[in-house]
C-alpha cells in the first residue's frame, strides 16, 4: 500500500498528491511515469511523476479528474492508501544545453512539463514557458513555473486570463521572435502536441512530446501503446514516453486513445450513480 | 501400508485408460469456469494400476525435472495419496500447476512403454489429482528447513521458472527474494494462462506455499527501474541473482492496419482478462472489447487460450488462422481438442496479408490468403507458399495476434556486461550462468518462449549452479 501524505487542489479538477513510495522516489527522474491501481477492481493507469523527494521517500503526483479512475483519485483524501504504484518507467527525458529552450504546457501536461523545466534549467538552458488552459481556473503551477523559467507567458482558450487563444499562438510569435529558440518541449493533450509539432516543422526546431497512450501493464507486455514514429511502431511505456514531436502519427494515435470511449463512459456513469446513492444512504 | 499393485502386467494392460471429468462444451463457452475437473478418486485408482512400474522408467527421462513417476504412482495404486504428492513435490514444488498446463503427451506420456502399443498412462491427470486430493483435505504442511545459509539471492520475475528456482533455494536454506513487476504473483501463471485452464485460486495456493517457506515477494518492483541489478549486489546485499523475467514483450505480424482499433497483442488481450479481470467489466474498471466475430492469428497454446477467451467473452465466430496445418500446429493436442468442441472454426493453410478499417480506424476485416505446404525448412516443418490469386476477405471486428513473444529488454538495456542472444534472450550456459559471475537465467529469458515445466528444470538448474557458486565462494 502506498500512502497518501498530503493532498491538495489545485485546481477545479486538478489534484497534487505527495504519496509515499521511497523505491521510485529515489530513482524518479524527470519525463518518467508510474502505473497506478487504486483497489482490487482497479484499472492499471500511467500518471507521470511531477516531483520526488528521495529524502522524504516520496513522489508528487498531479492528477486531473477526466475518467473513473482519475475521478477516484482525486476524491481520495490524505492519509488513505493506493494499492499498487510501480516505478519509475519510462525513459528519462534527455535533458541537455540548448542554449534557449520553449517549455509548452497545456492543461494538466503543465504539470508534467514541471521537472522537465527545472532539469533543463539545471542544465543552463534559457527558458521560455508557455502554459496553456482552457480558461483561467484551469492555468495551474505558474508561480513554480516562473521560479524555474526566465520568462513565462499564460494563454487560456476562452480568454479570461491572460493572453485569449492558444499556446501555438505564443509559439509562434517566441519562434518568429530573435530569441534564438532551439528546443521546444511540448506536453499537453494530443491536439495540442499535433498542433506544437506543425508549427515547429517549418522552423527546424528540434520538438520532443510525451505521449499519453492506452497502457495495461507500463513496462512493455502488452503493447497496447504502440504508436508509429516515422513509420515504425514503437512501445510508448518502454520507447518512450518522449519521441521527436516531427515523427509522431498524431492522428492515428488520437484514433487509438479513442477505443474505449464508450466503455469508459460506462464505467464512469456507473461509478457517478453509486457515489449518488451513497450520498443518499448517507443523508438518510 | 496396502500391497503395491497387485494387478499382473497382462491384466494392467487390458485396463482403458481412464478419461477425464469435463465441463460440458455448450455450458463452458458461457463461464470462465475450469473446462476439467481431472479424475475422481475411483478413476485415479483404476489408471494407476494400469502403470507397469517398468525396470527402465523412461517416463523419468521424459520429464524435465525428472519426477519418480512410477514412485508416486504406486502410492496412487496404494491409496496414499498425501505421500505420492510429497514424492512429486521432491522434484517438482507446483504439481497442481504442472497436472494442468504441462504438455505430458510430448514428454513422460509420450516416451510410456504403454503407450507404444496402447494408450499411455494418464501420468499428468494422476499428477494433478494428488496435488487436488492434498489442497481438498488440507494436508499439505510445509517442509521443515533445516539448514540455514546467510547468503541473500534475488530472483527476478514470479513466474514458473523463478518460484520453482525460489523454492529450491530456500529448502536449501538460503535467504530468497523474489521480484516482481507485475502487482501480482505468477507471471504468465497469472496473465497468460487462463482461470478456465489454471484457475488463479490454484496458483495462489501454490505461491502461498512458497512464501511459506521464507520466500520474501516484492511485487509492484521493476528490475532495471525501481532498482538495478547492479543496485541488487551493491546496496541491497545480493551475493546471486536469478533473472526469470519471461519472455513478455509482443511481437507484431508486421502488415498493414496493426494500430487499428481492435486489434490485440495476445498478450495485451490476455492480461487486461487474466490479470485485470476484464471478463467481469464494469464491476472491474478494465474493459475489453470483443466483436461479433474475432480472429487470433497463431497456432500455438497462446494462440488457443486467446481464441477460448474471447468465445467465452461472447463472440459468435470465433476464427483460429494458421498458415501452415493442423499437424504442424504446436498447441498441446488437449487444448486444440477442447477450442474444437468450443465451436472455433479453425482457419488452416491461411496467412493475413493486410487488415482492413472502418471510417473510424476499427477494424472491419482481414485479407487472407490461402496457403499450401512446400518444402521442408530449417525448423523440418514444411514450409507455407502462398497460392496465387487466393486472396479473400473475412470479416471481423476485433483480431488478436498470438504470434509470439520476446524477452522484455528492461533489464538487458540496465546492465552492463550481460551478454543476449538473438531475439533479445539473455545468453547462459548448461548451467544456466550468464557472462556475469552471480548472474544466473533461465526459462522464457534464456529460451526466448517454450513451457512452463522447462522454465521450472531451468529453475533447478538454476538454484543448484547458484547452491555451488555461493558454496565455491565462501
Amino acid at each position: 500500500m502506498f500512502q497518501i501524505v498530503s493532498k491538495q487542489d489545485i485546481s477545479s479538477t486538478i489534484s497534487k498528491f505527495v504519496i509515499e513510495a521511497p523505491f521510485i522516489a529515489r530513482k524518479r527522474k524527470a519525463g518518467n511515469f508510474v502505473m497506478v491501481r487504486l483497489h482490487e477492481h482497479g484499472e492499471r493507469i500511467p500518471l507521470t511523476v511531477a516531483d520526488g523527494d528521495p529524502e522524504r521517500g516520496t513522489i508528487t503526483l498531479i492528477v486531473q479528474a477526466v475518467g473513473k479512475t482519475t475521478k477516484e483519485l482525486c476524491a481520495m483524501r490524505e492519509g488513505s492508501a493506493i494499492l499498487d504504484v510501480v516505478g519509475p518507467l519510462g525513459n528519462p527525458t534527455p535533458v541537455k544545453l540548448h542554449g534557449t529552450v520553449a517549455c509548452v504546457g497545456g492543461g494538466v501536461g503543465t504539470a508534467e512539463l514541471l521537472p522537465i523545466a527545472r532539469a533543463l534549467k539545471a542544465a543552463g538552458n534559457t527558458l521560455h514557458t508557455i502554459i496553456g488552459a482552457r480558461s483561467r481556473d484551469l492555468v495551474i503551477l505558474e508561480r513554480e513555473m516562473a521560479d524555474v523559467s526566465d520568462r513565462v507567458y499564460v494563454t487560456t482558450d476562452d480568454g479570461s486570463y491572460a493572453r485569449k487563444g492558444f499556446v501555438t499562438d505564443q509559439l509562434k510569435d517566441l519562434l518568429d521572435d530573435t530569441l534564438g529558440i532551439s528546443a521546444v518541449y511540448a506536453i499537453g493533450p494530443l491536439p495540442m502536441m499535433k498542433a506544437v509539432a506543425n508549427l515547429t516543422r517549418p522552423y527546424g526546431v528540434h520538438t520532443l512530446v510525451s505521449l499519453n497512450t492506452i497502457m495495461v501493464d507500463g513496462t512493455g507486455m502488452c503493447g497496447g501503446c504502440r504508436v508509429t514514429i516515422g513509420g515504425e511502431m514503437k512501445f510508448a511505456c518502454v520507447d518512450g514516453p518522449e519521441f521527436d514531436a516531427h515523427k509522431v502519427d498524431f492522428d492515428e494515435l488520437m484514433m487509438r486513445n479513442r477505443s474505449y470511449l464508450d466503455l469508459e463512459k460506462i464505467s464512469d456513469e456507473r461509478h457517478q450513480c453509486r457515489l449518488a446513492a451513497q450520498a443518499q444512504e448517507l443523508a438518510r | 501400508m496396502t500391497a503395491p499393485n497387485p494387478l499382473k502386467p497382462s491384466e494392467r494392460m487390458k485396463i482403458p485408460r481412464q478419461q477425464p471429468l469435463e465441463q460440458n462444451p455448450a455450458d463452458r463457452m458461457l463461464n470462465f469456469l475450469e473446462v476439467s475437473y481431472g479424475f475422481d478418486d475411483d478413476r485415479s485408482l483404476v489408471e494407476s494400476k494400469r502403470c507397469l512400474d517398468c525396470k527402465t522408467p523412461y517416463c523419468i527421462d521424459g520429464c524435465p525435472v525428472g519426477i519418480d513417476i512410477p514412485g508416486f504412482i504406486t502410492l496412487v495404486v496404494q491409496g496414499e495419496y498425501a505421500a505420492a504428492v510429497n514424492k512429486i513435490r521432491e522434484a517438482n514444488y507446483l504439481p497442481a500447476i504442472c497436472g494442468r498446463v504441462c504438455p505430458q503427451e510430448s514428454q513422460c506420456e509420450e516416451v510410456c512403454v504403454l503407450g507404444k502399443k496402447l494408450t499411455p498412462v494418464a501420468i499428468g491427470k494422476l499428477e494433478r489429482f494428488v496435488a487436488d486430493y492434498e489442497m481438498r483435505h488440507n494436508l499439505f504442511t510445509t517442509p521443515v528447513i533445516n539448514v540455514h545459509r546467510d547468503e541473500k539471492v534475488a530472483i527476478v520475475g514470479s513466474g514458473p521458472a523463478g518460484l520453482t528456482c525460489a523454492a529450491e533455494l530456500a529448502k536449501l536454506g538460503y535467504q530468497v527474494t523474489i521480484f516482481e513487476a507485475l502487482h501480482a504473483v505468477g507471471g504468465v501463471l497469472r496473465y497468460g494462462i487462463p482461470e478456465f485452464r489454471l484457475p488463479k485460486e490454484i496458483l495462489d495456493i501454490e505461491t502461498h506455499r512458497i512464501e511459506a517457506l521464507g520466500v520474501t515477494i516484492h511485487t509492484n518492483f521493476v528490475i532495471g527501474r525501481t532498482a538495478t541489478i547492479d543496485e541488487l549486489f551493491d546496496e541491497w546485499g545480493f551475493k546471486a541473482i536469478f533473472l526469470a523475467t519471461g519472455a513478455g514483450t509482443p511481437t507484431f505480424l508486421g502488415i498493414p492496419g496493426e494500430n487499428l482499433s481492435g486489434v490485440y497483442s495476445a498478450n495485451e488481450f490476455l492480461t487486461r482478462v487474466n490479470l485485470m479481470g476484464a471478463y467481469k467489466f464494469p464491476e472491474n474498471d478494465t474493459p475489453i472489447r470483443i466483436g461479433e466475430s474475432i480472429a487470433v492469428i497463431g497456432g500455438g497454446n497462446t494462440a488457443m487460450d486467446a481464441v477460448r477467451t474471447a468465445r467465452r467473452l461472447g463472440a459468435k465466430n470465433a476464427y483460429l488462422i494458421y498458415r501452415r496445418s493442423r499437424q504442424e500446429m504446436p498447441a498441446r493436442d488437449e487444448e486444440i481438442h477442447h477450442a474444437e468442441e468450443e465451436g472455433i472454426q479453425f482457419m488452416l493453410l491461411t496467412n493475413p496479408v493486410r487488415i482492413l478499417g472502418d471510417e473510424n480506424n476499427w477494424v472491419k476485416g482481414m485479407e487472407c490468403q490461402r496457403m499450401e505446404l512446400g518444402e521442408s525448412d530449417e525448423s523440418g516443418r514444411r514450409r507455407p507458399v502462398p497460392v496465387k490469386g487466393s486472396e479473400f476477405v473475412v470479416e471481423i471486428q476485433t483480431l488478436i495476434e498470438a504470434i509470439g513473444q520476446r524477452p522484455n529488454p528492461i533489464i538487458q538495456a540496465t546492465t552492463p556486461g550481460l551478454e543476449t542472444g538473438k531475439r533479445g534472450t539473455v545468453v547462459t550456459d548448461s548451467a544456466q550462468a550468464t557472462s556475469r559471475p552471480g548472474i544466473f537465467a533461465g526459462g522464457d529469458l534464456a529460451r526466448g518462449g517454450a513451457t512452463v515445466i522447462l522454465a521450472m528444470r531451468d529453475g533447478k538448474k538454476a538454484a543448484a549452479a547458484i547452491d555451488d557458486y555461493l558454496r565455491s565462494a565462501t
